[in-house]
């Protein structure tokens, strides 16, 4: 489907990598020019007389990753990231473009916080940053924001991520403004009436840990509001952090039945499960929380199945100060940036769940898709936000090794597979491994 | 067999020997508290500094006898008097106690896992005096050396446990220990106090409580926990008492000799009547002796105890 090669003047070159772009559902051997920022063309054996080029040989080369769930805590909490820091490690990771979430401090709730925060990004950002306002001013739950004037702003979407609207009415109402907006909504789908103060996965572990237990009930009963609502709205709605497997299948059965609903797990959601929690490593600490074997194996399922359309990160960084602490007084999250691509190679693609092409929809092309934005894509003429990894160098996630301002990984001392070699973002190099 | 741990966390780690180990070593210690002069220098020029975040007298109290009948300098640390007001962090106090060369902590603390963070951060040993819900291994091990005393063994022994299961560190470390000697546990609560998926810790579930009497050879009963914060709307005092009080008309339609433990203080006509608690079924003020030995045991072997290379997992 490329034109064959021809010569021409070039400002970047990547020769011979097996290129994944699952947009042209293309896996094979190739070359990429790009120019002007821009993928010019892919096609095989393409020549230059001037300019960059990179040999790629036994590398992938594939759409930068769109990570739609990113907390990059400012402004507010800049001694846990900066957008600067934040965005330095994502393009370590092989993301090019992060959804930033509205759960800052002050959140982003409101068109002014909107304005100061894109002015940080433009003066800061060393990646492609979008925007997800709040749902409810002060992330509160109680009166809904300006939804029409965020959307003026270029918010991409809304979401009161870190907690969930809990009036049905109120949350109609978000979604159909939303509808009328053309917004996203995104849920983090939890009931706390039913997951109370609880720490871990409600079960064997809360009860061998003496901790009080969050149930997948909390979980997939907000699930199935959330998406009752949006059927009623009519609004397109995207359920963050998938965890359990009762959730998976009330998002099957939704989508079969033609509503417009998305899904996200993370990696720790497909890589670990409750027993990582045994030790009271606090790095193991996140909500939703890791859920059992079982659930593993429908998240798993899900991803291949299309059930859940996205892997994002829910980067989720702390102070040690905020970790390193007795469990339960512990804050919830984990970093994920600059492990999102070697956990999901190394859980998903080494083990044949999901081949390059279908990892790279999840990672690139859904979120991409979700979110509205053209990237996720080697289509000629598409911004030039590629990254070349070498999918089978193992390293080992080290603390000092972070570029994250924090280091709260629950990848500690794993040996993981897949290394970026190289991200490019709109033609420029802008990390070398 | 020898012991290497520098700390004790609690029962579910150990094996059944080590638990033999401890048990055994406490048997020798048991004739110490009869003596006319009750000590040995087993710990002389050790310090043993006893770091309580929640208050407690009996374990405190039996830990400061236990490490002085074994000669070592015992420090009592209440945090309502200590730095930890100013807002010092476990870890930080931990390190610090380690500073002063103090050789053993013995640490209660109201969060589950906080004795076993503890043990990461600092090289010295530490024994778990109760965290949170966790664990409360050296009132298991009392618990275990008085049925041993009393009933000549532990393998085959029906043994209830009876009360809040759900809130309890006691439960934890009794139904680890005693599943691991052989016994057979069964845990008796109303539905609303029995945690999730207990049975795969290898115990048998009831909210019987004449079911629960009824083969048993010993009946460990809980205290009603008024003061932790337990979020179920739990029907205080009266229902419990007529469904799962222990009484003597209960315990007249159970085996003849059967033996009532609890682990103090006790609420009385609450969890167990009076009549129970002074009666020819009780053995609570022998589990209190016995905690002696216990815990002298305990302080001793984990003062021999060498596996302290902290792995740096930072």
């Amino acid at each position: 489907m490329y034109p064959k090669a021809t010569i021409i003047k070039m400002s970047l070159l990547i020769k011979k990598g097996r290129v994944v772009d699952p947009a042209n559902n293309l896996d094979e051997v190739a070359d990429i020019l790009v120019e002007n920022g821009r993928v010019s063309r892919v096609a095989k054996n393409i020549s230059v007389s001037t300019g960059k080029i990179i040999d790629a040989t036994d590398k992938i080369i594939m759409p930068g990753i769109v990570d739609m769930h990113v907390h990059l805590r400012e402004p507010g909490r800049e001694d846990k990231e900066t957008i600067a820091s934040g965005t330095k490690a994502s393009l370590k990771g092989g993301i090019t473009s992060v959804l930033a979430m509205s759960n800052t401090q002050p959140p982003i709730d409101c068109a002014e916080n909107v304005k100061f925060v894109k002015g940080i990004i433009k003066q800061t950002a060393q990646a492609n940053v979008v925007i997800c306002g709040a749902i409810t001013k002060g992330r509160l739950g109680k009166e809904l924001t300006d939804i029409a004037k965020l959307k003026k702003e270029w918010v991409l979407a809304i979401s009161d991520d870190g907690s969930s609207v809990d009036d049905d009415e109120l949350m109609l109402k978000a979604l159909k403004i939303a509808k009328q907006e053309g917004l996203l909504v995104i849920c983090h789908s939890e009931d706390k009436s039913l997951s109370l103060n609880g720490v871990v996965n409600l079960g064997l572990t809360s009860t061998r840990l003496g901790l009080r237990g969050i149930s997948k009930e909390s979980e997939y009963k907000r699930v199935k509001r959330d998406i009752e609502l949006a059927e009623k709205a009519k609004c397109p709605l995207h359920i963050a952090h998938v965890s359990c497997g009762e959730s998976v299948e009330l998002i099957a059965s939704a989508k079969k039945k033609g509503i417009k609903v998305t899904a996200e797990t993370a990696p720790h959601y497909f890589a670990l499960d409750e027993e990582a929690v045994l030790g009271y490593d606090t790095n193991m600490k996140m909500n939703p929380p890791l859920r059992s074997k079982d659930d593993v194996k429908a998240i798993k399922a899900g991803l291949k199945n299309g059930a859940i359309d996205a892997i994002a990160s829910d980067h989720a960084p702390h102070t040690e100060n905020e970790k390193d602490i007795e469990f339960e007084r512990a804050e919830f999250g984990i970093i994920g940036l600059e492990t999102i691509l070697a956990v999901s190679i190394t859980e998903l693609l080494s083990t044949g769940f999901l081949d390059w092409v279908g990892l790279v929809k999840k990672l690139s092309l859904n979120p991409a898709k979700i979110l509205g934005i053209d990237k996720g894509t080697l289509t000629a003429g598409s911004d030039a936000d590629l990254i070349i990894v070498s999918a089978d160098k193992e390293w080992r996630a080290e603390k000092q090794g972070f570029l994250s301002k924090s280091k709260n990984s629950a990848f500690l001392g794993r040996t993981l597979k897949g290394i970026v070699e190289y991200t490019i973002l709109g033609g420029e190099i802008v990390y070398k491994a | 067999m020898e012991w290497i741990r520098k700390d004790l966390l609690g029962l579910e780690d150990l094996s059944k020997e080590e638990i033999e180990l401890i048990l055994t070593t406490a048997e020798s210690f048991k004739e110490i508290s009869t003596r006319d002069i009750k000590k040995v220098p087993a710990l002389r020029g050790k310090t043993v500094v006893n770091l309580f975040y929640e208050p407690s007298t009996r374990t405190r109290v039996s830990f400061e006898v236990a490490a002085k009948r074994l000669s070592a300098d015992v420090i009592n640390i209440a945090t309502e008097t200590s730095s930890v007001r100013k807002g010092e962090t476990l870890i930080d106090t931990g390190r610090n106690i380690q500073a002063l060369r103090a050789d053993i902590i013995v640490v209660r603390h109201n969060c589950s896992g906080a004795a076993a963070m503890l043990a990461r951060h600092v090289d010295i040993s530490v024994v778990n005096a109760g965290d949170g819900w966790h664990e409360h291994p050296t009132q298991a091990l009392l618990d275990i050396f008085t049925l041993k005393e009393k009933l000549g063994r532990i393998e085959g022994l029906n043994v209830s446990i009876v009360g809040d299961i759900a809130h309890s560190r006691v439960a934890r470390s009794n139904i680890w220990g005693l599943t691991k000697l052989g016994a057979k546990v069964i845990v008796c609560a109303p539905k609303i106090l029995i945690p999730p998926e207990i049975e795969k810790m290898g115990v048998s579930v009831t909210h019987d409580i004449e079911e629960a009497l009824k083969s048993a050879d010993a009946v460990n009963v809980l205290r009603m926990q008024f003061e932790r914060d337990i979020d179920a709307a739990f029907p205080r005092q009266m229902g419990y008492f007529k469904n799962f009080s222990i009484t003597a008309e209960r315990l007249n339609k159970a085996k003849k000799d059967i033996i009532v433990m609890h682990p103090g203080p006790i609420n009385r006509g609450m969890e167990m009547s009076s009549e129970v608690a002074d009666g020819p079924w009780s053995v609570i003020l022998e589990q209190v002796t016995n905690g002696i030995a216990v815990r002298m045991a305990v302080l001793f072997l984990v003062s021999q105890g060498h596996d302290n290379k902290n792995e740096p997992t930072d």
